[in-house]
């Protein structure tokens, strides 16, 4: 193996952890403030990257597409929230999944309609296309360091939100005892909906910054969702600092495994068999890591209730 | 010398900076109904949690009979004979009575890993059901949905229960909690007549049925005994009725 | 003497039995494969409402269990054994297996984790299904032809495969349901109602709650060698989340804890999508907000409203 390509995946699987991260981050509070399962929280990373599509082509700019895109996300996430989720808060964890499923199904199937089934495709901004020499031999896509680079500011905002702010103190409070800050009188409906939109909005931002770079099609949501639901469970539900270190992991160990699972395994066994393993293994690498995690931690690396 | 029923060894619980229960040590002989009092949040329920095993302790050790049961959990302690009520009702509302009474028995006879066979059609566990409802005066009742019950009669149930799984120790936590007073006169007659057939924790805020039923008495006030003894000795220790009876016995 | 609440079951399976006796349905079966599809799911939702109904364990993984059995089949297949009686035992002792490892890991905590842990097993499989290339990985693989039974080419029409279906899901319902009732499905009931209430006399819940998700899984690994062997095709796409979310849909749709609920709800599912898709290539444009109303509105699905027209309560 290349050391140029080890640095190329691990950038990639950086690249891949930061959107875990983002879509994580507001799941975990929704989880972990609202003891609420939300499944339809990967639709939300679609639905950002079908707004930011369609007002780029509008407008003709990202950028202007992008500030379009995450207040449309916003408002279709508080909508939902609206109309649907609020009512379902009290109701026990069954109820809550065979609702967002639903709202599933009938998302990935309405962007269908609207947009048709074939993969839109949106251009990078001109000033970020084209590639950057990082080092001697190590190109790297300038439009994936952005979405790193804006991925850590996120992470490092959203830091100082929850410790400097008192909606995230709350939030942060609420994490560790939802009826404690109930009882302080705090309007405990309007702090989940404000939970609920940001976590939309941030979800909508992943999907609307990695439109150019992947395919925006129906159900792509999907299988990140369970990838976040991964990152969740070891980083701890309702812990922010544990998405973001659990987000960082799972990218890395999936990304790194896929590509360099057979090379290190043909240190134990011939060629071919090492291949298949490889193959085989890889993927299932991070679920390994998720269970070893709840084997030694049940409730995640940085558990947020005591 | 005999062995002790139930020993506490310096039992202490934290949360954080609190102690609820601080460095308590408690000897109770076979056959003892021993009751706990002290002002709210002394730590008494913490102490029942910590024997019963539904909470585990930061420290100390506990032996049931002579044997080390510090590392066990509930359902372990449960089947060692510590079978504990609790304080807010705990019962399957949607079982019948005798069901809830019979699942207790079943605990106790023979392995719950069976596939076949109704359990409902038990003959062996239906009766010894019966019979403990009949000991607590709800047999009539044995066909109603538990959750159907009034309170009172939800609390003798809660008793059925517990005196099915045959404890050998039995820790009962505010037992007449909420009940009237006919339906308080007949749970107290119960313990009365259970009294001397088996080792008892009882912690209870009725004065009066505590000073008429118990062996001994065990004062708690933030998480210490303060004092252990005999229900007249306790009415007349200086200090606990400063701490905790003064008011109310003055 | 036929008690009440037997009635439903009994017309249940009744109307199984008749289905295949009143008329050939046209050359390719169409009627019948569906129903025998039906019956297939009903036995994987009978399977699941073990674990969700009666266990109150919200598994999201269940379809895992579908593709491990189908694969038992598909792999075999694939190195010449058709022989069922080799198949079906290496479909049930995999899928227990699988549930036994996952359970043991997933059982450890509770509630959304629980929900989540299940999904990412569930995920898990179909990669590793994926994975397979030797076995066709993402495309599948399609069999030589349905098992053979004792080296015999019995169940190679439709109405034979039906009626083994059919013995399939009467055998895997009687099972459930002498399950429930007994000594350990009685620990299993109580302790959905009250697992403190359960801990405190003594049950060790954890030990309970593996042994009845390692039944489920392995139940519903039957119904994915079944399935495997009515479309004679094995692919990854047997055990997607949206499967196993399917599965859920249907126990819920037919009503939890109920078993013939689960029935109900596989037949309610599987007709709807196979009507509504006639109509609409976007069938799940309408099912998904159905299912969004049904949760809103009407609280206990299909078995809900059944038990409020006649008034009976099974088994809880």
């Amino acid at each position: 193996m290349s050391l140029t390509l080890l640095y190329v995946q691990t950038l990639n699987g950086l690249q891949l952890g930061v959107l875990l991260f983002l879509i994580a981050a507001g799941l975990t509070l929704v989880f972990g403030v609202m003891d609420f399962v939300n499944l339809a929280h990967g639709v939300q990373y679609m639905i950002g990257a079908y707004l930011a599509a369609m007002f780029t082509a509008l407008t003709g700019n990202f950028f202007f597409g992008l500030a379009l895109a995450l207040p449309s996300a916003l408002l279709f996430g508080l909508l939902l929230e609206f109309f649907i989720f609020r009512h379902l808060y009290a109701r026990d964890h069954l109820d809550q999944v065979l609702a967002t499923f639903g709202i599933i199904l009938t998302l990935n199937q309405a962007v269908k309609v609207i947009w048709g089934a074939a993969p839109l495709s949106v251009p990078i901004p001109e000033i970020f296309s084209g590639s950057v020499v990082l080092m001697p031999g190590l190109l790297y896509p300038v439009w994936r360091l952005v979405i790193i680079a804006s991925g850590i500011a996120i992470a490092l905002l959203l830091g100082i939100l929850a410790t400097k702010t008192r909606i995230g103190m709350l939030v942060r409070a609420g994490a560790t005892n939802a009826p404690m800050v109930s009882a302080l009188g705090v309007d405990i409906g309007r702090l989940f909906m404000i939970v609920f939109g940001f976590g939309a909005m941030l979800a909508g931002f992943a999907g609307a910054m990695v439109a150019p770079i992947l395919s925006v099609e129906p159900g792509m949501g999907d299988n990140l969702l369970i990838l976040t639901f991964v990152v969740i469970v070891i980083g701890g539900i309702g812990s922010i600092r544990g998405a973001f270190i659990a987000a960082l992991m799972v990218g890395l160990v999936d990304t790194l495994g896929r590509s360099f699972g057979p090379s290190i395994l043909r240190a134990f066994l011939d060629p071919s068999a090492a291949a298949q393993t490889g193959r085989a293994l890889a993927p299932m690498l991070i679920y390994i890591l998720m269970a070893a995690v709840l084997f030694f931690r049940p409730a995640g690396l940085f558990p947020a209730k005591k | 010398m005999t062995i002790p029923m139930l020993e506490l060894r310096h039992i202490r619980k934290n949360f954080g900076a609190l102690n609820v229960t601080d460095d308590v040590s408690l000897t109770i002989p076979r056959h003892e109904l021993h009751a706990m009092i002290g002002p709210n949040g002394a730590g008494k329920t913490t102490l029942i949690h910590q024997i019963s095993g539904l909470l585990s302790s930061n420290s100390g050790t506990l032996l049931l009979n002579g044997e080390d049961i510090t590392a066990l959990d509930l359902p372990q302690r449960a089947r060692k004979g510590i079978v504990r009520s609790f304080q807010i009702t705990s019962i399957l509302p949607h079982f019948s009575t005798l069901e809830n009474v019979a699942l207790a028995v079943q605990a106790r006879s023979g392995s719950s890993f069976r596939f076949f066979g109704r359990a409902d059609r038990e003959a062996v566990l239906n009766d010894a059901a019966l019979a403990a409802l009949t000991e607590v005066g709800l047999r009539d009742r044995a066909n109603l949905r538990a959750g159907l019950l009034s309170h009172g009669e939800k609390r003798q149930l809660e008793l059925a229960i517990a005196l099915a799984a045959q404890p050998s120790v039995l820790l009962l936590d505010e037992p007449l909690a909420g009940t009237g007073p006919e339906e308080s006169a007949v749970l107290t007659d119960l313990l009365r007549r259970l009294k001397g057939r088996l080792t008892i924790v009882l912690i209870e805020h009725d004065m009066e049925a505590v000073f008429s039923l118990a062996d001994r008495i065990s004062v708690l006030v933030y998480g210490k005994i303060i004092a252990t003894d005999t229900p007249q000795a306790i009415r007349d220790n200086p200090e606990v009725r400063t701490a905790y009876l003064g008011e109310e016995t003055a | 003497m036929i008690m009440r609440r037997e009635i439903l079951p009994l017309s249940i399976f009744l109307a199984f039995a008749v289905l295949p006796l009143l008329g050939d349905f046209g050359s390719d079966a169409f009627i019948l494969s569906i129903v025998t599809r039906v019956m297939i799911f009903a036995i994987a939702a009978v399977s699941l409402d073990l674990i969700l109904g009666y266990g109150a364990l919200v598994s999201f993984g269940h379809a895992a269990f579908l593709g491990i059995g189908a694969y038992a089949v598909g792999i075999l297949s694939a190195h010449g054994i058709r022989e069922a009686a080799i198949q079906i035992p290496a479909a049930l002792i995999v899928s227990a297996l699988f549930a036994l490892l996952t359970g043991a890991i997933s059982l450890r905590t509770k509630g959304i984790y629980f929900i989540m842990i299940t999904l990412a097993f569930g995920q898990m499989a179909y990669f590793f299904a994926v994975s397979l290339a030797a076995y066709g990985g993402d495309d599948g693989m399609t069999l030589p032809g349905r098992s053979l039974f004792f080296g015999y080419d019995i169940v190679q029409s439709e109405r034979a495969f039906y009626f083994l279906v059919f013995a399939c899901l009467i055998a895997v319902y009687v099972a459930c349901r002498m399950i429930v009732t007994s000594r350990f499905g009685r620990v299993i009931r109580g302790a959905r109602e009250n697992p403190q209430r359960m801990e405190a006399i003594g049950f060790s819940l954890f030990a309970y709650q593996l042994t009845i998700y390692v039944i489920a899984g392995t139940l519903c690994g039957l119904a994915g060698f079944l399935l495997a062997n009515q479309t004679q095709f094995v692919s990854p796409a047997y055990m997607t989340w949206q499967r196993s979310g399917e599965l859920i849909v249907m126990v819920l749709l037919g009503g939890l804890g109920s078993l013939n609920g689960a029935i109900l709800g596989a037949a309610a599912f599987l007709l709807l999508e196979e009507g509504l898709s006639h109509f609409t290539e976007y069938w799940k444009l309408y099912f998904g907000p159905f299912l969004v109303l049904v949760v809103l509105f009407a609280r206990g699905g299909l078995m809900g409203g059944f038990k409020r027209l006649t008034g009976t309560d099974d088994g809880r």
